[in-house]
């Protein structure tokens, strides 16, 4: 590998890495952290145009529309879907709130009783709860496409368990556990041949892989900005314009109106159709900020560093026998989480100790129960890597389990 | 971000209790059993009483389930404590320890009653591994208060 992992430029972006130098955070599969340039365009918006978004029609309220528009042209063209469809972008509050959209306005126009929706058991409980609900809603089932240990769903399951009855594909695009990568164009394939629709849950793909939605020929694309060093709070979500515009709204009120009368309203057009409410405009132009700090670093230059910071911790990890590897061994087909457990030692013990080293990992069941129960286990850890973590990162994780290790006795 | 709180409380004593736990068994003479579940990670444990209900005396106390160190070294010192303890004694104790986990200073007579229990007070600055400490004692509020519910019932 030709990075440097050692060195690390972009740690002086990030204002709380800077605040806590020994820090080792290794968690921002939970939350990436927010560089500058983004906190700063939150206070940026404040101060130089702070008005109620699409309300007002002076100055003002204009520059803060304006900017909300230049938000969605940007998303629109980083995940593929086309400047020109900039439309087609709608507002949430997290990956979540999208897929709840979907599940409650989307799902009934295509569910009937008897119909399937197929997801994976990898989910989050984001991207299974909606379907959980939204199949009893309608009476249908929930079919799960099963992985093996590595986390590789194979063709056979996929022609097996999509058939005639599935309307709907929802699938994790990368797992949040196993850090896999699921075969989504394929699924969309399958599904569009049984004349379904396929949506993707993009919350740990777009931090780290270049999404293309027009290749992966999906329906709908789902993520969240905090995974990719915007602000908590902003959700997107994409989807085709004809099935965007066919579906009701989720949420009603202000803004998604076209006029109301005393027993009746009529609704705005797609995306205001799905924003009721005033948005969190602020955040929405700090996650504009925060897709062109990455397009300056490079989508792919930080691909390049996480791959190989995940190479060096699956190297690390290694050399310590009490370490059992949860998901694939091969550090190539994880985009960055790296999941394990230290034999004897429950995961909330390990982060707890892990903690005390200043070594930030997550512990639990990663709101993926279901996939901890399938691999046979309730709970796990989890250090996730992003291009700002460096190789005294890993170093430290690896220490501190080394103390782990000796406190516990399970050397 | 202290290393000082984290490391302190996987103490010594704690540390011996949840490597060897003298409670962890299931009681198959038990009068009461209770499931207690830890929402936060979704870690299970079953908690068995034996009470002599004439006197009102518990007479033995264990625990099963695959729980964290702080859980299991928490249930390890209650079940130890309760042996030989009336109901009466068991609920003050239970309101002296998730007092003290919820923030409460103790007396020095206070602490004397909760014995090695005691030292798990540091866990009430870690506000996420709160829920580990009181798990059992969570468990047994759960037994002693459907007993209380029997009893005014007959």
């Amino acid at each position: 590998m030709s990075i440097d992992i050692a060195a690390n430029p972009y740690k002086k972006d990030f204002p709380l890495l800077v605040k806590h130098p020994d820090l080792a955070f290794l968690d921002s599969a939970a939350t990436a952290q927010r560089p500058e340039v983004v906190l700063a365009a939150e206070r940026e918006f404040y101060e130089t145009m702070n008005a109620n978004p699409l309300r007002g029609l002076y100055e003002l309220s204009i520059r803060a529309t304006e900017s909300i528009g230049n938000a969605r042209k940007h998303i629109a063209a980083f995940i593929g879907a086309g400047e020109e469809n900039y439309r087609d972008i709608v507002f949430t509050r997290n990956t979540s709130e999208s897929l709840n959209l979907l599940a409650y306005s989307f799902a009934p126009t295509v569910l009937e009783e008897g119909d399937e929706v197929c997801i994976t058991i990898m989910e989050h409980h984001s991207n299974m709860i909606p379907w959980q609900q939204a199949c009893k809603r309608a009476g249908a089932k929930l079919v799960y496409l099963y992985c093996d240990e590595n986390g590789q769903i194979s063709e056979e399951e996929m022609q097996k368990k999509i058939g005639p009855k599935t309307k709907i594909v929802s699938a994790v695009h990368v797992s949040n556990v196993l850090g896999v990568e699921n075969p989504v164009k394929r699924l969309a394939e399958l599904v569009h041949a049984q004349g379904g629709y396929m949506i993707v849950d993009g919350a740990q793909s777009v931090p780290h892989i270049k999404v293309d939605v027009k290749d992966l020929d999906c329906d709908f694309f789902a993520f969240s900005g905090h995974k990719i060093f915007g602000p908590m709070g902003i959700g997107v979500l994409w989807g085709r314009h004809e099935l965007l515009d066919a579906m009701p709204p989720f949420l009603t009120g202000g803004e998604m109106i076209e006029s109301v009368s005393e027993q009746d309203a009529v609704w705005s057009e797609v995306p205001e159709k799905f924003e009721a409410g005033t948005q969190d405009a602020a955040g929405i132009y700090a996650t504009d900020a925060a897709l062109t700090y990455v397009e300056q670093i490079g989508l792919d230059k930080m691909e390049e560093r996480e791959a190989a910071l995940m190479a060096y911790l699956a190297e690390r990890m290694e050399e310590l026998p009490y370490i059992e590897v949860v998901g694939p061994k091969d550090p190539a087909k994880r985009y960055g989480a790296f999941s394990f457990n230290v034999k004897g030692v429950h995961p909330h013990d390990v982060s707890g100790i892990l903690s005390g080293e200043n070594v930030a990992i997550r512990a639990g069941h990663h709101c993926a129960q279901p996939l901890l129960l399938y691999m046979g286990m309730h709970t796990c850890c989890r250090a996730s890597v992003a291009f700002y973590n460096d190789k005294h990162d890993i170093d430290s994780l690896i220490d501190a389990l080394d103390v782990l290790g000796g406190m516990f006795n399970v050397k | 971000m202290s290393n000082s709180t984290t490391t302190s409380i996987y103490s010594a004593a704690l540390m011996d209790h949840n490597a060897h736990p003298d409670y962890k068994y299931e009681l198959e003479d038990a009068t009461y059993s209770h499931d207690g579940i830890n929402a936060s990670c979704g870690d299970e444990m079953t908690l068995y009483l034996k009470v002599n209900n004439d006197t009102n005396v518990i007479e033995e106390a264990s625990f099963t389930g695959h729980v964290c160190a702080i859980s299991q070294a928490s249930a390890d010192m209650m079940a130890g404590l309760l042996e030989g303890e009336s109901i009466e004694e068991a609920k003050r104790l239970s309101g002296l320890f998730i007092g003290m986990i919820q923030g409460n200073e103790l007396s020095d007579e206070d602490k004397e009653d909760l014995d090695e229990a005691a030292e798990l007070q540091s866990i009430s600055r870690m506000p996420a591994r709160v829920k580990c400490a009181e798990l059992a004692w969570r468990t047994l509020n759960g037994i002693l208060s459907e007993r209380d519910k029997e009893l005014a019932g007959k």
